[in-house]
């Protein structure tokens, strides 16, 4: 059995004391603290990750039932050298304010877009298959898993609309 | 040297607009933001401190009574455990805003459920959170302890009573009258960062890495409640994931935390859960208000009154303040004005995001729209006709006042129809669909500032003061009135923020944060270009920076001659604060639609259009709108505190149960600027801002529901069973 985990392309070993969240593994044992703590219940959004390709609240879970797998956290989407096109959009659209719920908001906009490339449906969907598009309803909607009490929303689907508008030219 | 201005006369001369860099004012993006973007940005819990160990706070589970003993043995018998702290200098609730003082210390007296009473320190944090949960407490309950603000006996805020006139005889005899009684629950800041603090010491000095809004007061707070003197205490906050009052006043666990780590000779980092945030820090009050306006036919105001019930626990001076603004933003010769407050035994009551207006505005402006329907008056037109010359009640002049702009190209921008109005003429599907509009108001505070500006021998400057930034735009309002002043991009200005050995600044509440250290900051400006001016063989008025150099001569660089010059700006609020009032004010409008079957309010757009002053960046001004925006619709549709009536305990006290506005529930929302300059606000001309966007707004909200179905919803929020209830059939 594997007993490591993989965080931004590094391997790590799994905490020994079983109560260990993945949020506190990150923040605490590995001084990953761009993920950040809000509400520590799934309630806020804050400490989004993405888990082999998908984004979850990493407070909801416990490290040790991690064994093997890959977790992308704010700290492996970009850097203030290079900024992900998302992190760079937020700075652009003013997305924030304060910042602890942006990481969180980053990490679940760059999963968020996948799934709409991957044909997931959302309550703001128009059916249940096709062809999904970035629009600002679907954004409004399937962001809404993580608070901003500053009040960004609107700069928030400014920035996300941004990037997914390049992504189509692209 | 230091620069200092006390304000005691208006400032016209609007020095800063006679600059060259053409950098104040522009949507500058944030130059903090690409470190809050990835994540890098250290906020209180992240410093990177060795040899930690965890601290976690234990909160009684009585209303009234005291702690008679606790279980220690059977706690440090855990494993990891370290010590189980109930020192008599820990901090039972937070510090009120600008308190300057230790708060309620003793957690051995219980006030209310939910009060911290110990903290255990262990080597993980599960490990201290586990024994904290098991931590055997015996109590003896003090029982009888009032809960209900409405089964006491109030006290008068003496300072806030207003009786003028004859408001009774003015009801009687006019036109139109309207009389309502309207109710607002108790909010919650809910900052998205949970208060948090490392403590360390270094001998018989400590640094603590925190979550504060205003260094300036919580060092003095904070040495207070250690007994030590505040040479000895050093505050950290660099990054404040938000505050919104929550964080005024040194709050439990920065206590705690230095306590816990002078008693196991360890750094200790204490952080509240969610669930303690609720709890430990501050409510803003529930309020029941009674508005009564009399008009004569036109709808020109005789007769105001405004009386609020809020309450708090015994020995607070904080009383939300309901009529702050009723004070001065409508006329009518007959006033009558009347705040109380209810001792009882829930949490601490204190500041959230634009205490006073933010329950009272909403309440006024429902009554206006009442007012409106009943004069037949436009509401637009109703606000403008009652606009006074001066303060109504002292005979003050306004600093400046851009009430009625705000409304007119607000009106204009939003395309309000001005025609007849009457509910329930817009129906789409199940949805019934209407407008609604009311003023926003929010007075204007400056407090003391300092900061230290050095221009280096390269022509690059630093800055340097105890001011925080919670998000609302510090750091990059600096460096573009640095860059202003002295010729400079914001890339050459380096913005130290947020550590008590800098200057002590104004800290970030009640809006003063930018008019007050921005001021600061100018006044270090103006005494480094009185010295640069010299260098130059020109005057100060008349030396013209820009990019970094003399406009046509020298560059700073070379002007400095490898030289330091370095200057700290002292501005001081002064006698202009008794001679003027001085408030920003705005204009909102709303589209809602409001289900016919459930009563579910969905806000389709807002507009908001405000007048404060100059704006120091398009960007981050217009962002403090639309948040003040989002929290009006929270306050409008969903933001209750609600207490268990046995035992005072907050019963929704996390994100689930509590609901602030998610992204979904914030539509398209517009905001209009409308720019001026104010002589009396700031020796920059400039205003508070971040709270004027909730000062009001609930009430557009209010006012569309009434427009879309035709209830009159008077108890805030108006959640779905209210607005059945207030539907006609």
């Amino acid at each position: 059995m594997p007993d490591t985990i993989t965080i931004n392309g590094t391997d790590h070993t799994l905490p020994s004391d079983p109560r260990v969240s993945l949020l506190d593994f990150l923040r605490h044992d590995l001084g990953l603290s761009g993920t950040k703590k809000g509400c520590d219940h799934g309630q806020c959004g804050a400490c989004t990750v993405i888990v082999n390709g998908m984004r979850i609240n990493s407070c909801l879970t416990l490290a040790a039932l991690h064994d093997g797998d890959d977790v992308t956290t704010i700290e492996g989407l970009g850097t203030p050298e290079n900024p992900s096109a998302l992190q760079a959009a937020f700075v652009e659209h003013d997305g924030y304010q304060c910042g602890y719920c942006t990481p969180g908001q980053i990490c679940s906009a760059t999963a968020m877009l996948d799934e709409i490339k991957a044909g997931f449906a959302s309550d703001a969907s128009e059916s249940l298959d096709g062809e999904m598009e970035a629009s600002a309803d679907e954004i409004r909607e399937r962001m809404s898993g993580n608070l901003c009490r500053c009040g960004a929303y609107a700069n928030i689907v400014a920035a996300i609309r941004d990037v997914a508008s390049q992504g189509e030219t692209a | 040297m230091t620069a200092h201005l006390k304000q005691d006369e208006p400032d016209t001369a609007n020095f800063l607009d006679t600059m060259k860099q053409g950098v104040l004012g522009k949507p500058v993006s944030r130059i903090e933001g690409l470190a809050k973007v990835t994540g890098t940005a250290p906020y209180a819990a992240e410093y990177p401190v060795e040899n930690l160990a965890e601290g976690v706070l234990v909160t009684a589970t009585i209303v009234r009574g005291e702690v008679v003993s606790i279980d220690k043995d059977a706690a440090l018998a855990m494993p990891g455990v370290l010590a189980v702290i109930d020192d008599k200098c820990l901090t039972t609730r937070a510090a009120q805003g600008t308190a300057n003082e230790a708060p309620q210390q003793n957690p051995r007296k219980v006030d209310y459920w939910g009060q911290p009473i110990a903290v255990i320190v262990a080597e993980s944090f599960e490990q201290a959170r586990d024994a904290a949960k098991h931590l055997s407490v015996e109590y003896r309950e003090e029982e009888g302890a009032p809960l209900d603000p409405s089964a006491v006996e109030p006290e008068e805020q003496e300072d806030e009573t207003v009786d003028q006139g004859d408001l009774a005889h003015a009801m009687a005899r006019a036109d139109h009258a309207a009389d309502l009684e309207i109710s607002t629950e108790g909010h919650a800041s809910a900052a998205m960062e949970p208060h948090a603090a490392i403590a360390e010491w270094d001998g018989d000095k400590v640094t603590v890495y925190a979550s504060l809004q205003m260094l300036n007061y919580n060092i003095t707070e904070l040495a207070d409640s250690l007994g030590v003197d505040e040479d000895r205490v050093r505050l950290v906050s660099r990054y404040v994931g938000g505050g919104f009052g929550s964080k005024l006043g040194v709050s439990e666990e920065v206590v705690a935390a230095a306590i816990a780590a002078r008693a196991v000779g360890r750094p200790v980092r204490v952080v509240m859960s969610r669930q303690q945030v609720f709890q430990c820090v501050m409510r803003r009050s529930e309020t029941k208000q009674r508005l009564r306006l009399a008009s004569d036919g036109e709808g020109r105001l005789d007769g105001f009154g405004h009386e609020a019930l809020v309450s708090n626990l015994p020995e607070e001076d904080f009383a939300e303040p309901v009529l702050q603004s009723s004070h001065f933003l409508y006329g009518g010769k007959n006033r009558a004005l009347k705040l109380e407050v209810a001792r009882i035994h829930r949490m601490t009551a204190g500041s959230v995001r634009a205490p006073g207006e933010a329950v009272g505005m909403p309440a006024l402006e429902v009554a206006m729209d009442v007012l409106a329907e009943k004069t037949g008056v436009d509401p637009v037109e109703l606000r403008i006709r009652n606009i006074p010359d001066c303060n109504p009640e002292e005979d003050l002049p306004f600093s400046s006042h851009k009430l009625a702009e705000c409304l007119q190209q607000g009106a204009e921008k939003f395309g309000w129809d001005a025609g007849a109005r009457k509910p329930r003429q817009t129906r789409d599907g199940e949805w019934w669909v209407g407008t609604g509009m009311a003023s926003a108001a929010r007075v204007h505070n400056v407090g003391e500032a300092r900061a230290r500006v050095t221009l280096r021998p390269d022509g690059t400057a630093e800055v340097r003061t105890d001011m925080t930034d919670i998000g609302t735009g510090t750091y990059t309002i600096v460096a573009q009135m640095v860059g202003e002043m002295l010729g400079l991009g914001v890339d050459d200005v380096l913005v130290q923020l947020g550590d008590t050995d800098f200057p002590r600044g104004s800290g970030s509440g009640g809006s003063w944060g930018g008019a007050s250290i921005g001021s600061a900051v100018y006044l270090a400006c103006r005494a480094l270009r009185e010295k640069l001016a010299k260098k130059a063989g020109t005057e100060e008025s008349d030396l013209a920076l820009r990019n970094g150099a003399v406009e046509g001569g020298k560059s700073l660089a070379d002007l400095l001659d490898g030289q330091e010059l370095s200057e700290e700006g002292h501005y001081e609020p002064g006698e202009i604060a008794d001679t003027h009032t001085a408030s920003g004010f705005g204009a909102f409008f709303a589209q809602v639609r409001v289900n016919r079957f459930t009563g579910e309010t969905r806000v389709d757009r807002m507009l908001g259009a405000f007048g404060f002053g100059r704006v120091l960046n398009a960007k981050t001004a217009r962002s403090q709108c639309l948040g003040g925006i989002t929290w009006s619709i929270g306050a409008a549709l969903t933001e209750a505190l609600h207490f268990d009536p046995r035992d005072g305990h907050l019963v929704n006290c996390d994100l689930a149960e509590y609901h602030v506005p998610v992204n979904r529930d914030v539509p398209e929302v517009e905001v209009l600027m409308v720019e001026e300059r104010d002589p009396v606000a700031s020796p920059i001309q400039a205003k508070g801002i971040g709270e004027l966007g909730m000062c009001g707004g609930a009430g557009a909200i209010a006012n569309a529901i009434y427009n879309a179905c035709g209830a009159r919803v008077l108890d805030f929020p108006m959640t779905p069973d209210r607005v059945l209830a207030a539907m006609p059939d």
